[in-house]
């Protein structure tokens, strides 16, 4: 995090608390703080008592305590198929994204030939909106008609190895790779985008002196580069797990968090307990437990970080 | 491991060799990937153009055998696309310059003031970085619904998602890192505060304000859950909810709704291609919080 002076120096004259610069600095904080208040502060608050409520928005709510936590982890079947899915999708799209983006990465960090338009390609889905990304891969998965599906039957023709497509989209077992590959796609750009600023800033002497005690590209890769870049991993690793575990608008408009809940994720039963069945405090109550798990997880990796990953200076940046 | 001590003529050619070969195992490999990237966006277009009677022949055509441009007024007359168009260039624009312009505010008061309460209110904002969205969502909705009015407005879509802790933290890095002595030194000359912020930071700031500007409406642009949640019709919705919509009507038409995905796309697209460099940048540098 940002520091300024060490606290045991003592502050310059300029940089102690000044009086003519009280109300100006509220003056300044004023916009942000505002909105800030009423629309996250606020909110956050309310969210935390709403999930001690019974409350469909028509009648008044009913105080209810912990209930909603105590059904949704002792009678709440759909939650538990979510968390499981959440959990699934968090352990197979921060794996595989990180490692296609790594891989990506570390290709385009070699002097190669059509460098910039393959920038240009693999970064394309990030600025796409999801939604029209949603709707072309669930035509791509139509078992039928679509185009995954004709050239897994031509495989089947050209060699005669008996493969079937599956049917990704209404089979509960292949809708969630479909969800995974649909993510891969989105994301695998943004990952290299970040990778590549992290490769670029190792220091060339490094690889040269590698080169110079005959280091295989293998060892430098190895020794060198995904110790440099292990900051970068740890970065990507923890965003890519908060939004794996807020996946939402892939599983609504592709499967619409089906089928058979096999794509209801933590968010979908968020939305869909708040804007189907009208249960606001538990939708405030799921969302609470989401928080946790995001929180739970994030302190966990914070704590293992210093297991793998390498800073390079004393001030751990 | 022991390296053989070759003769520099004996290691050359094999070391060339192995480089050539690996060169071509990377393009191989960049070039699967690419097709794999835009393999989606060519099917996209190629649906959009076809007949029906096309859309579902086994084994299926990239090209149709007759351009079927009619599939594009189609879509336009089913669904007010100039109207979500419109919206989601009010809601991004506006969303993006109030994030950038309270951000801006707040950050330099929280870098470059004293005041009694800078750090706990700091803080304030550090504490809700790590809270999902969704969580204020639920209160949010009630807010705009039940207190506001907001339901179904571009207020609804504009101000819930346009003060994030997040773009306060990113400028605070940024202004954190300039030289204290510009603001003393102008204040020795005689400027106002505000002056300071105007003329000398945020003029030193362009690259950290133009990427979170593009982070912000690139955010807001494809945003869907929330516009979801708080439009009802067609005359409020953005183009990813508008599309969403569409697939809800027609959700055996692809040629009608791929061409409503190119529809949604072609700009954004046309956009990204142009300023690559700054879209890859500006996502990078706020990605990583501004480091």
């Amino acid at each position: 995090m940002a520091s300024g002076a060490s606290p045991l120096r003592p502050l310059p004259r300029w940089r102690r608390w000044r009086a003519d610069q009280q109300s100006e600095g509220y003056l300044f904080l004023l916009p942000s703080l505002a909105g800030f208040i009423l629309f996250v502060l606020i909110p956050v608050v309310a969210a935390l008592v709403l999930s001690l409520y019974e409350w469909s928005l028509l009648s008044p709510g009913e105080y209810v305590g912990l209930t909603n936590y105590l059904n949704l982890f002792r009678r709440d079947p759909t939650f538990f198929k979510a968390l499981g899915n959440t959990l699934y999708f968090t352990v197979t799209i921060v794996p595989l994204q990180l490692a296609a983006g790594l891989a990506v990465a570390l290709a385009l960090n070699q002097a190669i030939k059509g460098l910039a338009v393959y920038r240009l390609i693999y970064f394309m889905p990030v600025v796409t909106t999801i939604v029209a990304g949603a709707l072309v891969f669930q035509w791509i998965f139509n078992k039928d008609f679509g185009i995954l599906s004709a050239a897994i039957w031509r495989l089947n023709e050209l060699t005669g190895i008996p493969v079937q497509p599956p049917d990704w989209l209404t089979d509960p077992a292949w809708a969630r790779p479909a969800v995974v590959i649909l993510t891969l796609w989105k994301n695998v750009g943004f990952t290299m985008v970040i990778y590549l600023a992290g490769l670029q800033a190792i220091p060339v002497e490094l690889y040269d002196a590698a080169e110079v005690d005959g280091a295989t590209s293998w060892r430098r890769l190895l020794y060198i580069t995904l110790p440099m870049i292990s900051p970068t991993t740890f970065f990507l690793m923890v965003i890519q797990m908060i939004g794996a575990f807020q996946l939402f608008d892939e599983a609504f408009v592709m499967t619409r968090g089906g089928p058979a809940q096999a794509t209801t994720t933590i968010v979908y039963y968020v939305y869909v307990n708040a804007f189907e069945y009208r249960r606001f405090g538990m939708a405030s109550t799921v969302a609470w437990v989401l928080f946790a798990f995001i929180f739970a997880f994030t302190f966990l990796q914070n704590r293992m970080q210093h297991r793998w990953v390498h800073y390079e200076t004393e001030d751990g940046r | 491991m022991a390296v053989e001590p070759l003769a520099a003529e004996q290691m050359r050619p094999t070391r060339r060799v192995r480089r050539r070969i690996g060169s071509i195992v990377l393009q191989v490999g960049l070039l699967a990937g690419s097709f794999f990237m835009v393999m989606p966006f060519l099917w996209m277009l190629s649906t959009s153009l076809k007949l029906p009677k096309e859309i579902f022949k086994y084994p299926p055509i990239w090209i149709p055998t007759e351009i079927a441009w009619s599939n594009y007024r189609d879509t336009l007359t089913a669904l007010p696309f100039d109207r979500f168009y419109l919206n989601s260039a009010i809601v991004s624009v506006s969303s993006t310059l109030i994030q950038v312009l309270a951000a801006a505010l707040a950050a330099f008061a929280f870098a470059r003031l004293r005041f009694k309460g800078r750090n706990p209110l700091f803080l304030l904002y550090l504490a809700t970085l790590m809270i999902p969205f969704q969580v204020t969502m639920i209160p949010n909705f009630i807010l705009i619904s039940r207190v506001l009015g907001w339901y179904n407005t571009y207020q609804a879509l504009i101000f819930p998602t346009s003060f994030s802790a997040f773009s306060v933290f990113l400028l605070r890095q940024f202004f954190s890192s300039l030289p204290m002595e510009l603001d003393e030194a102008a204040r020795m000359d005689g400027a106002s505060t505000l002056r300071i912020w105007w003329q000398i930071i945020l003029p030193l700031s362009g690259p950290a304000l133009a990427a979170l500007s593009i982070f912000s409406f690139l955010g807001s642009w494809n945003s869907f859950l929330w516009p979801l949640v708080v439009t009802a019709s067609n005359e409020m919705r953005t183009i990813p909810v508008g599309l969403s919509a569409f697939q809800g009507e027609y959700n055996t038409a692809w040629n009608l709704l791929m061409a409503g995905s190119v529809i949604a796309l072609v700009p954004v697209l046309a956009v990204y291609m142009v300023g690559q460099n700054w879209f890859q940048r500006g996502i990078t540098l706020s990605g990583m919080g501004g480091r």
